[in-house]
């Protein structure tokens, strides 16, 4: 909303620069965006000039020498062909500042010296004005005196950042009543507080009829008739007026509609009523498949929903969004009728994006007028009608209303404003704050009635709401005092499962992995890039309807979609090679969600409608630790990625199981499946070498796993103490010979069934295959862990249990080597 | 016999003295004084020797014995000195080579690390850390947080909607966890909700992927002016040093009264000027950072959860958010919000 500075002061003058009342606006909730200006920068130096005689210059033929009195005379070159003698004329000295910056001297023309310029309204962005310089109304103007006295030149506006709840605000006697409100300067008479002399002939009645056929959608509709209107330019204080607030000046009648919105918030439309059949407008929606032409010139097709002001051939106008060409003012235009009503906001907001149509008149309709607004604009309008179109109005004003709900009466209870705020404000203040803003109040008891005026009617409906309006006249940022709650008895915190993900965090980072945040949606050829069939679950994701693009328009199924692109793109950029993981989420359509936030069981009754598990991947390209004159610089592989994969586990104290397993995504033969327990967390692995050239990548390795069930599993905080100290433990390696398709997760289980309970660990050390173990054989070093309890174990019971599983390891074709 | 003792106690000390190893030693010594040296063999001869003879002879070898035992060990130490310094002048090493190179460190995304700092804060201050869908229903992204449908209000925020549903989208806040929290929990409640958003925007200052942080805190007598202390004290943890909090009136569906708050300027210590004549340029002079909005839970949004003991004629409260990426731009001086999502390792390794 774009306020010129001399229109709001014309209604409540605060007696400040812009800048800063702009300030005070913003501190009781009403932004500036930013003062601007239209015209020159400064005034100084624009002065009324009278035109004392004009001469044909000697060398130029379009050029005139002017003698012009601008409070003592002067030579002018003019190069306009309508300057003449005897006329009050704009003038900018030498040392002028013209719009644009341009800084006006003495010239030479054509051999003839000009001491400054006769301007055109144009030249002072005072809209478009007639061609040629600017004859201004000679109503005893001094010479000399500043131009800005009779123009407004180096206009400041405030640009406001008006929120959609301050309706009453979207018009400068609205924003002039606040700033009555907040600077206590004295406010105007409101501007229809006077309507204009009805002198027309009949009735309105002979001229025109409204019937509204959907009373719910269109809760008032007035309209007044005017004869004897004369087209034409309006005056330049209105179009200086109406292009510093941003409007294109029209011709007089659309011009007045517009400064009257822009005055009262209150849209209002325009119709030459020569071109409304028989006077007669019905308000109606619109039928299946129907169309019209915008005043825009673009043919629209309409819905249902969508209101219609239309005469007896059919729709003229889009109702509170735009009119249409059939019934437009034109210069021939001489009988006017002006329609101002009042819609329901909801379905104007609904067709203005179902049309994808904004217009000034929608931005105010949508956010609710109330319908005493109608009448206040047509009073305005009036009287403008009359004054500058020559109009005639027509006695009587067509007013089709369905009942308008009286203003509500609020009860603001004594120590309410304290009690929310934390902040007091006398009584006598709160009266005085709410009585600027227009509201009544009425002492009761105690507490206070209070009335909300027509304009506030849908903003201000509760208690909480005139206390708001009592905390931002006050001031909160003077007198706001800053205290903590009492929360006593309250524990802070972090749940298990966000110190765990933490933890991991923290050691994916310690393992030499740089954290990244992908994008959550991606494009839907990814599944097919990743090798991912159809059919597969993670080959369909959540889809958007309104997407940005189509490659941010499927939620992604995968961290590793979003690790490849992070990982290609820094490749890119000439990095040599990468270690990334993501902490975050991916989003599945179908399937059930596990308990805590990590699993999307999220707190709240209505379960989420997708399922959104946090997980956990990383991505590794080239070597995890690069080459040196002590080696290293081997790209990582899968056991590279399956160290650090086990290196989390061990942070946790989860035990994981890997089992050979196809991924479509992964090397069929260095892949794997990772479970916890019997429960699948995720995959393992080196990329297929189909998905690393979709991604520019020679190789790359990388897993990704479901955080639920690897943190549920954890034993951090619940470990228990083991005497490890009393009684020693019997280390011995164990070499078995087995055939080399026996897994060394079968050798070990083997091993540790074979040992019992006084097998304590027995891990997998070294793998040999060669000519010592023979062909078709490999031979598998274990390193092993004999405890007990409650007493030092001899060698006899060690070489017993050694032979148990010995005995064991038959049974899956397996011998000891010696 | 004694002649022949002395013959091999000179003829052992000349070996001894000529030894030039530790290893070359232990060879002599063996020869000398082991099982099978004749000294040995000597004395285990000894009764065999006439009886007059065997005292002499004894103590005679005995004597020799222990001297070359003696003089065996003496060498034995020089020698192996002598050894040691060897071995370190040839194990000497270029000390100026690189050392071996452990795998290059890693990071935390300066989102997460900022997430985590505003976390630990209101942790400090009370508050529990929770979390809630991103695709959300509308129910609870906008209905319960008092934007009905057809609510201009609901176009402040373009919002992604989801195609199988029309009543599911991308939530636009982090607020909708706010109403979660509540159906789950009775008050008093306070809880910090972290997590992504989304809005349909894209350009130097809108991402249409970006991360808030929420604060909700009701309970009996919860005020405006405690939202402003815990600003405060939010703010000042963050920014450093004693900054201060002014709030400016605002407009939001869910809370009323509404502000946006704003904190002092941590670089002009909020004068909005570096030197003298000098604008401070993160604040553009003000002396005032924008940071986030907030306001007192509007008793519609309550009413949305009186069953679960949130009577809005008994509790009251506040709520706060703010985007994360805002606050580590403003933190770290990152000028344009893009950067956060390139993912580039040579950013993300500046943040340590
Ligand atoms: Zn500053």
């Amino acid at each position: 909303m774009k306020v010129p500075y001399s229109w709001l002061r014309e209604y409540c003058d605060p007696g400040v620069e812009p800048g800063e009342l702009a300030e005070r606006l913003a501190m009781t909730g009403t932004e500036v965006e930013r003062v601007g200006a239209v015209g020159p920068p400064s005034a100084e130096n624009f002065v009324i000039g009278k035109v004392l005689a004009v001469e044909p210059h000697p060398d130029a033929d379009r050029l005139q020498v002017c003698t012009v009195d601008a409070g003592g005379d002067r030579t002018i070159v003019c190069g306009a062909p309508n300057v003449a003698a005897g006329q009050t004329v704009p003038v900018a000295l030498p040392g002028a500042t013209m719009p644009g910056g341009q800084k006006l001297g003495k010239a030479k023309l054509r051999g003839v010296e000009s001491n400054g310029m006769i301007l055109s309204a144009a030249e002072l962005e005072l809209g478009e004005g007639p061609p040629g310089i600017l004859v201004l109304d000679d109503d005893g103007l001094t010479p000399g005196s500043p131009l800005a006295e009779v123009l407004p030149i180096a206009e400041p506006v405030l640009e406001l950042e008006v929120t959609p709840n301050r309706i009453d605000c979207f018009g400068v006697y609205g924003v002039a009543r606040e700033v009555h409100a907040i600077t206590s300067a004295p406010l105007g008479p409101e501007p229809w507080a006077e309507d204009a002399p009805a002198d027309g002939n009949g009735d309105v009645g002979d001229y025109a009829s409204v019937e509204v056929k959907v009373p719910a959608l269109c809760p008032r509709f007035t309209a007044r008739v005017f004869t004897n209107v004369k087209i034409g330019p309006s005056p330049v204080w209105l179009q200086a007026r109406l292009t510093a607030a941003g409007q294109r000046p029209i011709n007089n009648v659309v011009d007045i509609t517009n400064y009257v919105m822009l005055l009262t918030a209150q849209p209002l439309h325009a119709f030459d009523l020569d071109k409304v059949p028989a006077g007669a407008l019905t308000i109606r929606t619109a039928t299946e498949g129907e169309t019209m032409a915008t005043l825009d010139g673009v043919e629209r097709k309409l819905d249902p929903e969508t209101v219609l002001v239309c005469d007896q051939n059919g729709p003229s106008g889009i109702a509170g969004i735009m009119g249409g060409q059939t019934s437009e003012v034109s210069e021939q235009t001489t009988r006017v009728l002006l329609e101002v009503a009042n819609w329901n906001g909801t379905n104007i907001l609904r067709s203005s994006r179902q049309l994808g149509l904004r217009s000034e008149a929608s931005s105010r309709f949508e956010k609710q007028l109330h319908p005493d607004l109608c009448l206040r604009a047509q009073k305005i309008a009036s009287q403008l009608m009359i004054d500058l179109c020559g109009a005639k109005l027509v006695p009587g004003t067509i007013d089709v209303a369905a009942e308008i709900p009286a203003p509500p009466s609020i009860s603001l209870r004594a120590g309410r404003v304290e009690g929310l705020l934390g902040m007091r404000v006398e009584q006598a203040d709160q009266i005085a704050y709410l009585e600027r803003l227009g509201f009544g109040v009425e002492p009761d008891g105690d507490d206070l009635m209070v009335e909300v005026p027509a304009d506030r009617h849908y903003d201000v409906t509760r208690e909480v709401d005139v206390i708001e309006e009592v905390a931002r006249v006050h001031g909160l940022d003077e007198h706001l005092p800053s205290t903590l709650p009492g929360s006593a008895g309250q524990m802070g915190g972090l749940s298990r499962e966000q110190k765990l993900r933490r933890r991991l965090e923290d050691a994916m980072r310690d393992l030499g992995f740089d954290e990244v945040v992908g994008w959550s949606f991606t494009d839907p050829g990814l599944p097919a890039r990743m090798n991912i069939p159809e059919g597969d679950p993670r080959a369909t994701g959540v889809t958007l309807s309104n997407p940005l693009s189509v490659e941010q328009s499927v939620m992604r199924t995968t961290l590793l979609g979003s690790l490849l692109d992070v990982g290609k793109a820094n490749l890119a950029r000439d990095a040599e090679r990468v270690a990334l993981f993501e902490s975050g989420r991916v989003y599945l359509p179908e399937g059930d969600s596990e308990e805590g936030p990590l699993g999307g069981g999220f707190p709240g009754e209505k379960a989420p409608s997708v399922v959104e598990p946090h997980r956990l991947g990383a991505l590794a390209v080239g070597p995890m630790r690069p080459k040196s004159w002590r080696g290293g610089g081997e790209p990582a592989d899968f056991f590279a990625l399956k160290g650090v994969l086990e290196g989390l586990a061990a942070r946790l104290g989860v035990e994981l199981v890997f089992e050979a397993g196809e991924e479509p995504f992964l090397h069929s033969g260095r892949s794997a499946s990772v479970s916890v327990e019997d429960t699948k967390i995720g995959w393992i692995g080196e990329l297929h070498p189909a998905v690393c050239r979709a991604w520019d990548l020679d190789a790359a390795t990388g897993f990704e796993v479901s955080l639920a069930p690897l943190v549920a599993g954890a034993v951090v905080g619940r470990e228990d103490f083991v005497d490890i100290t009393t009684f020693p433990a019997v280390l011995q390696d164990l070499a078995v010979v087995v055939p080399p398709e026996v897994p060394s997760a079968r050798v070990r289980e083997t091993v540790l069934a074979g040992g019992g309970e006084l097998l304590r660990s027995a891990e997998v050390f070294d793998q040999y295959i060669g000519e010592q173990v023979g062909a078709g054989r490999k031979s598998l070093a274990l390193r092993l862990e004999f405890r007990a309890d409650d007493r030092t174990l001899t060698d006899e019971e060690v070489a017993e249990l050694r032979s148990a599983i010995v005995a064991a390891l038959k049974e899956i074709g397996g011998s000891i080597r010696d | 016999m004694l002649k022949r003792i002395e013959q091999i106690k000179s003829e052992a000390e000349g070996a001894i003295a000529a030894a030039g190893s530790t290893a070359e030693l232990e060879e002599l010594r063996v020869r000398f004084l082991g099982r099978k040296a004749e000294l040995t063999m000597l004395l285990r001869g000894i009764a065999d020797l006439p009886q007059e003879e065997r005292g002499k002879v004894g103590s005679a070898a005995n004597r020799v014995r222990q001297q070359l035992e003696l003089k065996l060990e003496e060498c034995a130490a020089e020698l192996e000195a002598s050894e040691i310094s060897v071995s370190l002048a040839e194990g000497q090493v270029d000390v100026t080579l690189p050392g071996s190179p452990t795998h290059p460190a890693g990071h935390l995304h300066l989102i997460t690390r900022t997430t985590r700092q505003i976390e630990d804060v209101m942790i400090g201050l009370g508050y529990r850390v929770i979390e809630g869908p991103e695709v959300e229903h509308d129910y609870y992204n906008f209905t319960a947080l008092n934007h009905p449908p057809g609510h201009p209000a609901r176009m402040l925020q373009d919002t992604f909607y989801v195609q199988s549903d029309p009543e599911v989208l991308l939530r636009t806040h982090t607020s909708p966890v706010q109403i979660r929290a509540m159906e789950t929990q009775a008050p008093p409640i306070f809880v910090v909700v972290p997590g992504k958003v989304y809005r349909r925007d894209s350009d130097a200052t809108h991402s249409p992927m970006f991360h808030q942080v929420e604060g909700l805190a009701i309970g009996e007598g919860i005020t405006l002016a405690d939202l402003q202390g815990t600003l405060v004290e939010m703010l000042g943890a963050i920014f450093g040093g004693s900054r201060q909090v002014r709030m400016r009136p605002h407009f939001f569906p869910f809370t009323e009264p509404s502000v946006e708050f704003d904190v002092s300027c941590f670089l002009c210590d909020g004068s909005g000027q570096l030197a003298v004549g000098e604008r401070c340029n993160l604040c553009k002079g003000i002396g005032w950072i924008e940071v986030g909005g907030a306001g007192m839970v509007d008793p519609n949004v309550l009413g949305f959860v009186e069953a679960n003991g949130y009577d809005p004629e008994k509790v009251q409260g506040f709520a706060f958010g703010m985007g994360v990426e805002r606050i580590a731009m403003l933190r770290h001086g990152v000028p344009d919000l893009r950067r956060f999502f390139d993912n580039d390792v040579r950013v993300l390794g500046q943040f340590l």
